[in-house]
């Protein structure tokens, strides 16, 4: 693989990050100005793990199809315009196979619509069970705080597991000639500096540079009046700034992103290496753009972070809503009271087959989101909704001890010996099956000689297939 | 007795992944970065009193350029398990509001 050298790269490389994530909206007019400015290549994400395990677990998108849709039609057509790679990464929210294959078929349906005939790489990063066990024997797992080593039984507890990508199969694709790249679950950084890593730039800014524009205009001072971010990395370190005239990007806008999501501050852990910003500098340009220098890329023994997903017991949720002052003044005892019931009336009713059942009563209006009990003295509140959670081992006995606590759950008085009362409950039937809890079930990660050992790379060249007989 | 709402301009917590909550204290200046940044009522023990994290895991850095301390800390819970109340944590910051420090000079 020829790669040019940090010594002969002339820079600056300039790459617009369109958008946090594929599909929360690309703006055209953006495009234009970083066209306008000379951009090299077009990078995204198109995923987090932060939204929860179901994604990973199923194999789904977050972001629905027609809002992906439009940003891919959007992006497709600048790329092909300019002639520029687009890059995208985490396809369809987790990055597993099914996701990245959901994106891939969106991409073709775009190509087709465009009249564009773009070679696409689609980067596959998803880790069958027998390959991490046979890894994981070997002694090349290695577990991350809080969780301890890894077993066969939490590998098999997984839906679908994925081995998360460094820069380098991104490059690999870029140097084969792709248009277009559909990466599976990889570093959001990894994503947005391949290309400058491609074409030589220093590692320092552009892990640095990879890291402030991942969210795209939330780098921004306001980080509403502009969807994306646009860098231009150099010998010496990397600007930032808005690709819309409206908006600024500050010392503090663009220092305080490396905070965010990330546990340390000063240190970014990737496949290959850590950045480290502790000494980095921070100027502003101009009103609305900044200098960052400084930063310092540090090459470690490669390893890929693993994320695993499965489902755990199933839930059956019911909704009421509280108005009746007589409750709102004493919403503990309430909770109480009515919880010590649900589960008398669960077993009185159902008996053993409900099996070890949980069922938990959050109160919003008062304390559902912290679970603590407020201080005493707290006002009244005005209403509250209280939401009922049935958790079982099977769908249908959720649902069972849903229908058993019904009359309580909508009925239960606050003195036992008044008339019962009906809350107010919005729907019918009342009871709404959830489906499981889905649940991330790695933090470790697997040590690799070679980045592209669990990574597979297929080619979608649309050129080619149009001139097949 | 000073809260730290009193002397941060800014204070926000979320996920930093599935099993970590990092939480960002921007001081409102200098002044108030150097008197309360590395004060100890900021420990691992508030930690374990407000959100049971295992004081082992709390870490703090201070960021002296930014006026600002973030202190990350190990989830108690799965993110989406069974008693999820904060998908994100993005409301975790609430209990550190009104946390009383230290006012010796």
């Amino acid at each position: 693989m020829r790669i040019e050298t940090t010594e002969t790269f002339a820079g600056p490389i300039r790459i617009l990050v369109p958008t946090g994530s594929l599909g929360a909206g690309a703006r055209e007019e953006e495009i234009r100005y970083a066209m306008a400015r000379g951009m090299h290549a077009i990078a995204t994400d198109a995923g987090s793990t932060d939204s929860g395990a179901a994604y990973l677990a199923l194999g789904i998108s977050k972001n629905n199809r027609g809002s992906v849709k439009r940003d891919l039609t959007v992006l497709m057509k600048a790329a092909s315009d300019a002639r520029i790679p687009l890059i995208i990464g985490s396809a369809g929210q987790a990055g597993g196979d099914a996701n990245v294959d959901w994106t891939k078929e969106i991409a073709l349906e775009v190509a087709a619509e465009l009249g564009i005939k773009p070679r696409i790489a689609i980067l596959y990063s998803e880790i069958d069970k027998a390959t991490l066990k046979a890894r994981n024997a070997l002694g090349k797992v290695r577990a991350l705080p809080p969780l301890g080593a890894l077993d066969d039984a939490t590998i098999d507890s997984c839906d679908h597991i994925v081995a998360v990508m460094g820069a380098e199969p991104y490059i690999a694709a870029l140097q084969a000639g792709a248009d277009i790249i559909i990466g599976g679950r990889t570093t959001d950084t990894a994503v947005i500096a391949s290309y400058a890593l491609w074409k030589g730039a220093p590692p320092g800014p552009a892990w640095h540079a990879a890291k402030v524009a991942e969210c795209g205009g939330q780098c921004a001072v306001n980080r509403l009046a502009s969807a994306g971010v646009l860098i231009s990395i150099d010998r010496n370190g990397f600007e930032v700034e808005p690709p819309s005239l409206e908006n600024q990007c500050s010392p503090h806008s663009v220092s305080a992103h490396m905070l965010y999501e990330n546990s340390n501050p000063f240190l970014l852990t990737e496949p290959g290496g850590t950045l480290d910003v502790t000494e980095a500098d921070y100027t502003a340009i101009d009103h609305r753009a900044v200098r960052v220098t400084g930063s310092v890329w540090k090459p470690q023994p490669y390893t890929m972070k693993l994320e695993g997903a499965g489902r755990g017991r199933y839930q059956t949720i019911m909704l009421i809503g509280i108005q009746d002052p007589d409750v709102l003044t004493r919403v503990d005892e309430f909770h109480d009271k009515m919880l010590a019931w649900l589960y008398r009336r669960t077993r009185d009713t159902i008996g053993p087959a409900a099996g070890d059942f949980h069922i938990s009563l959050r109160m919003y209006g008062w304390n559902a989101v912290s679970g603590d009990k407020p201080p005493a003295g707290t006002p009244a509140p005005r209403e509250i909704g209280v939401l009922f959670v049935a958790t079982a081992d099977t769908q249908e006995m959720a649902t069972q001890i849903a229908k058993a606590c019904n009359p309580y759950f909508f009925h239960f008085p606050i003195e036992l010996d008044k008339e019962l009362p009906s809350y107010g409950f919005a729907f019918s039937p009342a009871d709404i099956e959830r489906g499981p809890v889905y649940e991330f079930k790695l933090n470790h990660v697997v040590e690799v000689d070679d980045p592209q050992a669990l990574v597979r790379t297929e080619w979608l060249d649309l050129s080619r297939q149009e001139r097949a007989p | 007795m000073t809260t730290l709402r009193q002397v941060c301009h800014h204070i926000r917590s979320k996920n930093a992944g599935p099993f970590w909550v990092t939480i960002d204290l921007f001081f409102d200046g200098d002044a108030s970065f150097r008197r309360y940044g590395e004060s100890p009522v900021l420990g691992p023990e508030l930690f374990q009193r407000l959100y049971g994290a295992d004081p082992r895991l709390v870490k703090r850095y201070p960021v002296p350029k930014l006026h600002m301390v973030k202190i990350s800390y190990a989830r108690t819970n799965v993110q989406g398990g069974e008693v999820e109340r904060d998908m994100h944590c993005g409301q975790q910051f609430v209990r550190l509001l009104d946390v009383e420090l230290d006012d010796r000079a």
